[in-house]
């Protein structure tokens, strides 16, 4: 057993765990914060996509005990992150995944969308093959893709570049339900 | 995973003191980015008592090119730098377009050029946990007769892996140096002398790394004048996966005419392959379709494949007419 201070979200949050425990383990399992998801534990999904200093990693593949030290934002600090800075309803991409209906059993979303959320913070404007790029890690079974990328393009092209404000009865723009 | 202390030495010198005797081995393992040896570890297939972090050194994240153009590659840069490097990528676009064809995005974020050379492969038997194959000190590689669909079809014998890193051949091909480190001493030797055949070493092992020793770096002289090259590479899914095939091809062509030649297979060969009988034929001759045609006969001319993949025979060849065409259109 360890004592590792982690910070998570914005808060430094003191946590005991074992020091083979990955980050996702510690995430899950003593933090409570199951949006990050174990799926293949090992590389190949990209469902336990987290950040760690702003920079997607899989949580599955890192030793808790390494991330002390380092940021680490989860799909539960997006939208919190999002009001802090001034913003207003949930995150944009948040917003444009719900409005795209880019999900169905959304066990990769948290994933996705932290790794999208990555490339909008290095590559405001993305193109295509970028974005495809930016998601390849990121495995959706339910799908097919297509709402993935034309969510994270509507996130792009309603934000201009900077911090997208979602509109008031924005549900059902695109057939979401 | 099995539970583990979790050392952290701030200092190479600290690092090189706690590395095992050779008897030791499998007790003590050095962890760069995890990114492969936290999978077999998953998996059960090693179960150090101790993981030995290198993230702590300082100095060995480093990437530098020199006024004459000459690369070092600190062992702990992450791919993802290495791909993102502008310099790089202008004078050995090879080893740029190497990295950025491993993995994910995340994976890239974390795992490192020492690690990625030192990865272990990927055969389905050794990462099978219930199958003690011949990799794993068994008696037995099971793709001989079993489903070797992925294995090697240059090199094999008495095991079959191929070596699943995208950034050796790359670097092969660039006339990489390795500089190994360990206590009170270190030793440099080309890349292409630090992976071993089956045949010719220990088949529980890739390389020649001593285990107390560390990779420290990787250096790449100064490309010749007017070298072109690339690194394509073959993969069943489009997203991210390992090399079905690759090839990492490079040229000096003046006057219509082939000066050098490099190349390198990936994803055929328990090593890096070095085509050198095409290498040869290459120098001398008019760059031109017919030749490349010529060379990539010649390069898998000695192929041996197994039952499932004969393919891999056809699909070398056109990556090396594609690599070396792309370099001279
Ligand atoms: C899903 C998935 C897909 C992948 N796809 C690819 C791919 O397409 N192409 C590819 O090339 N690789 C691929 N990999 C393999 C690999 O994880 C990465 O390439 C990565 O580079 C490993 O680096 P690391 O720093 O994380 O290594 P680690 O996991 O830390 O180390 C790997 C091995 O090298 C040893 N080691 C590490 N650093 C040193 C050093 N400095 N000196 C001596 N020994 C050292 C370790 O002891 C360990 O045995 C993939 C892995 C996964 C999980
Ligand atoms: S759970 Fe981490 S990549 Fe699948
Ligand atoms: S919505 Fe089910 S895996 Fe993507």
């Amino acid at each position: 057993m360890r004592l590792l201070r982690l910070r998570v979200n914005g808060d430094v949050v003191p946590v005991a765990a074992p020091s083979h425990w990955t980050l996702l383990e510690v995430l899950r399992y003593r933090l409570g914060l199951t949006g990050s998801k174990q799926g293949c534990d090992k590389g190949d999904c990209g469902a336990c996509t987290v950040l760690l200093d702003k920079k997607p990693v899989l949580s599955c593949l890192t030793l808790a005990a390494l991330a002390e030290g380092h940021e680490v934002t989860t799909i539960e600090g997006l939208t919190p992150a999002h009001l802090r800075a001034g913003g207003r309803g949930a995150d944009p991409i948040q917003d444009a995944f719900d409005r795209c209906g880019a999900l169905q059993c959304g066990f990769c979303q948290p994933g996705m969308m932290l790794s999208a959320r990555a490339l909008l913070a290095k590559n405001p404007r993305p193109t295509r093959p970028e974005i495809q790029a930016a998601l390849a890690g990121n495995l959706c079974r339910c799908t097919g893709y297509t709402q993935i990328l034309e969510a994270v393009e509507l996130a792009v092209a309603e934000s201009g570049g900077a911090a997208v404000q979602p509109a008031d009865g924005r549900r059902g723009a695109r057939g979401a339900s | 995973m099995k539970a583990f202390e979790l050392l952290r030495p701030a200092s190479l010198e600290q690092a090189l003191e706690l590395l095992p005797k050779p008897a030791d081995r499998e007790r003590v393992r050095v962890v760069a980015g995890g990114q492969d040896l936290y999978t077999e570890m998953k998996d059960r297939l090693i179960e150090p008592d101790q993981l030995l972090d290198l993230k702590r050194l300082a100095g060995f994240d480093r990437l530098e090119i020199d006024g004459a153009g000459n690369v070092t590659l600190g062992a702990l840069l992450t791919l993802s730098r290495v791909a993102e490097h502008a310099g790089l990528r202008a004078s050995l676009p090879l080893v740029g377009e190497a990295a950025l064809s491993i993995a994910s995005t995340q994976i890239r974020n974390v795992g490192t050029v020492g690690g990625n050379l030192n990865q272990r492969p990927r055969c389905w038997y050794y990462r099978h946990p219930g199958a003690h194959c011949l990799k794993k000190g068994g008696s037995e590689c099971f793709s001989k007769e079993g489903f070797n669909k992925y294995n090697a079809i240059l090199g094999g014998g008495p095991s079959y892996i191929v070596h699943p890193s995208d950034l050796a051949p790359a670097l092969v091909a660039a006339g990489a140096e390795v500089v190994l480190a360990k206590k009170g001493s270190s030793r440099t030797l080309p890349l292409e002398q630090y992976y071993t055949l089956p045949r010719d070493g220990d088949p529980l092992r890739e390389t020649v790394l001593g285990s107390d020793e560390i990779l420290t770096h990787v250096r790449i002289p100064a490309p010749a004048a007017g070298w072109k090259s690339t690194y394509l590479k073959f993969k069943e899914r489009g997203s991210f996966d390992f090399a079905l095939a690759s090839v990492a091809a490079g040229l000096v062509v003046e006057a219509g005419v082939v000066r050098s030649a490099r190349l390198v297979l990936g994803g055929v060969a328990p090593i890096p392959w070095r085509a050198k009988a095409a290498e040869e034929f290459l120098a001398g001759k008019p760059a031109q379709p017919a030749t490349w045609r010529e060379a990539a006969a010649i390069a898998l001319s000695k192929a041996e494949p197994l039952s499932d993949n004969e393919y891999k025979v056809a699909l070398s060849q056109n990556l090396i007419e594609r690599a070396f065409t792309r370099l001279t259109t």
